[in-house]
């Protein structure tokens, strides 16, 4: 812990000194506001970390806070971790440029919560202890499905942190003026602290935090909004059609989604891509039954799609205040200044001033730290849980051993995540995020839906099913417009859409049920007597694993 | 679990409720999310200018309270699943572990 400090205290030195120096290349003034504001939610976070340390002591503690989080608060932390930067900034940046469309993919990121909670959620919790491959492999052979889902795990929580990292770099250094490596580096080390020193109970608490404050700030900004036009959401409309260069396009759907094929993968990636998330799975353990895993559900839709209504009337809100003011343009590029992801940050300085930015400013660096430490234990819960514990050591392994491994991974993630995020720097990491959805998609989610629904479902179907699958979205996206057309520069993409869900899901499926009917060894049909142990359990709870007292 | 608490648990007529109940309401729940989401999107993809037409003439256009919509109906959904769920569902998962219990003494 005191070394901690002292590396923070080391952080806080370098990001003063930094600020005198700021204004290069779209670098800001140091805001002392959000400084502050940021110290007070690092000191605060870090002193939770202490205390959750304390209470972190077997494994059941560090990968699921111990199950004894209630459906409210594991609610927040799901929207938490919903909510991240890139949708918070990203979601208000696409309603400033394209109005409408920007709804279009809220409600696509919403409507999968409603279909987990219906299929999936109550089943995770009463059949799983610590990640989904608990629930995966309940009935099939240990060492392939966890190597395949850890391995699925691993590959969405890299794709996924490589995202915010480059993201976070990003972000840091326009609102703090902070280099872009030690604004990568720092959110390393913190998340490295939060993970390792105080697991899913410091990590979920970090998160509620956060989403009561990123809620809290966007609330404000949506009201102060629509004070402007007299709480008449038609006096804001018909401005900003007035004032945007695309005038009443802006109030219907535009491009984003034009063939029926790409809206209906997007569909599926977004849907069912939310369903294989680990880091959203893992939630489902740190609760006490299936009571308040649905009260969960039922919460976090209803923070997510409050979030997203407000994160419209801001996208709004920001073409009428913020692209009418040349304050925040930059006048060479064309854009807003820092790009136009950052219409919330400058409309929260139109609404607010100052301070008020300063305060979104730090919500939205805090956002970044909860986002990853949620997806950096996922990531370590896949190494030690998975593929330490029980696939090299086949299950005999003591708890402290295992704990130590997980936090080993913790501070290997941590590095891995800082390395490439500086590599990254100045690649484009759009198609990143979409991969990772897709992967989680086309391998994790087939392979837990079936496993849970279908009693024909055998091992070897799911490891050459849900590998066909996972190969499947990475070859689409690779040969897709934005890789190979994009980024590779080549003249025209392979494969003609950007979303490969529709493809890569179907095979996926066609797979496992293939190689699930045709194989008839004895191990499959001893998998298929034991789904009847298994249904029961997953209906009724009986044998699940419960909360433990602290 | 042993084979004979399996077959129990099995024949218990609050158990097939139990399922039977629970596996229509939840895969009826999902299918209407499903149909209203899909449908939305596929009149962004074949019937955009349906989305676009203005309500009671201002710029203000049918997609947005369609939209919003969509979102609450979404929570909504989740609120009527959770509610049932957690009353009705629950209750007889209760009283199926409560009877096995005393079968079992």
């Amino acid at each position: 812990m005191g070394k901690i400090l002292a590396l923070l205290t080391l952080g806080a030195t370098a990001l003063l000194a930094a600020g005198g120096d700021a204004g290069v290349s779209g670098q800001r003034d140091l805001n002392i506001s959000a400084v502050v504001m940021f110290f007070i939610f690092v000191g605060a976070t870090l002193g939770i970390t202490y205390w959750a340390s304390k209470r972190t002591k077997t494994a059941k503690d560090f990968y699921t806070a111990g199950g004894g989080i209630t459906g409210f608060q594991n609610g927040l932390a799901i929207a938490g971790d919903y909510m991240s930067a890139a949708s918070f900034l990203g979601i208000s940046g696409l309603v400033y440029l394209k109005g409408y469309d920007g709804l279009i993919y809220s409600i696509g990121f919403l409507v999968g919560w409603p279909v987990i909670l219906f299929l999936i959620s109550e089943q995770l919790r009463n059949l799983g202890k610590y990640t989904f491959a608990d629930v995966a492999s309940y009935r099939l052979r240990q060492r392939p499905i966890r190597t395949l889902a850890a391995l699925g795990s691993i590959a969405v929580v890299t794709l996924y942190l490589i995202a915010q990292m480059v993201g976070s770099g990003k972000l840091i250094q326009v609102l703090f003026g902070l280099p872009y490596e030690f604004a990568v580096i720092l959110v390393g080390v913190l998340m490295i602290a939060y993970v390792a020193v105080g697991g899913m109970l410091a990590t979920t608490w970090v998160q509620v935090i956060k989403a009561v404050l990123l809620l809290s700030g966007a609330t404000f900004m949506a009201i102060a909004v629509l004070m402007y036009f007299d709480f008449s959401p038609e006096a804001l409309f018909s401005k900003a059609v007035d004032v945007h260069d695309s005038g009443l396009d802006i109030m219907t759907p535009g491009g984003l989604v034009s063939d029926p094929v790409s809206a209906i993968s997007l569909g599926i990636a977004l849907m069912f891509g939310t369903a294989g998330l680990p880091h959203i799975l893992m939630r489902f353990f740190t609760v006490a039954d299936a009571k308040e895993a649905r009260k969960s559900v039922f919460f976090a839709t209803g923070f997510i799609g409050y979030f997203y209504i407000l994160t419209f009337i801001i996208g709004f809100g920001a073409i009428v205040l913020v692209s009418t003011n040349p304050e925040y343009i930059d006048a060479a590029k064309g854009v807003l200044i820092g790009g136009n992801n950052m219409a919330a940050i400058h409309l929260s300085h139109a609404v607010g001033g100052d301070l008020f930015l300063g305060f979104i400013s730090a919500v939205a660096f805090a956002t970044i730290l909860a986002v990853v430490s949620g997806l950096t234990l996922a990531g370590a819960s896949a190494i030690s849980h998975d593929l330490y514990a029980n696939v090299f050591a086949a299950g005999k392994v003591d708890e402290k051993t295992e704990m130590k491994v997980s936090k080993y991974a913790t501070i290997a993630i941590g590095i891995v995540a800082i390395i490439l995020g500086i590599a990254f720097e100045k690649q484009n990491i759009a198609f990143m995020v979409g991969l990772a959805f897709a992967i989680a998609a086309s391998a994790n989610f087939p392979i837990l839906f079936l496993s849970i629904y279908w009693k024909k479902l055998t091992t070897r179907g799911a490891v050459i099913g849900g590998t066909l699958g996972l190969a499947t979205a990475v070859i689409l996206v690779i040969a897709g417009p934005i890789v190979w057309q994009q980024i590779l520069g080549n003249e025209e993409a392979l494969f003609p859409y950007k979303y490969p869900a529709l493809f890569s899901v179907t095979v996926a499926f066609i797979g496992i049920w293939f190689f699930s009917i045709t194989d008839n060894s004895a191990d499959a049909k001893a998998e298929r007597e034991k789904f009847e142990a298994q249904d029961i359990r997953c209906q009724t709870g009986i044998g699940a694993e419960g909360a433990v007292d602290h | 679990m042993d084979l004979d608490t399996v077959q129990k648990i099995k024949n218990n007529p609050k158990y097939q409720q139990l399922v039977s109940t629970r596996s229509k309401f939840a895969w009826k729940l999902a299918i209407v999310m499903l149909v209203i989401y899909y449908a939305f999107i596929m009149t962004i993809a074949f019937n955009p200018s349906a989305l676009g037409a203005s309500m009671s003439g201002g710029v203000t256009t049918v997609g947005i309270p369609v939209g919003v919509a969509i979102i609450l109906i979404a929570f909504a959904l989740t609120g009527i699943y959770t509610k049932r769920a957690n009353t009705e569902f629950d209750g007889l998962t209760k009283e199926i572990k409560e009877e096995l219990k005393k079968e079992q003494e």
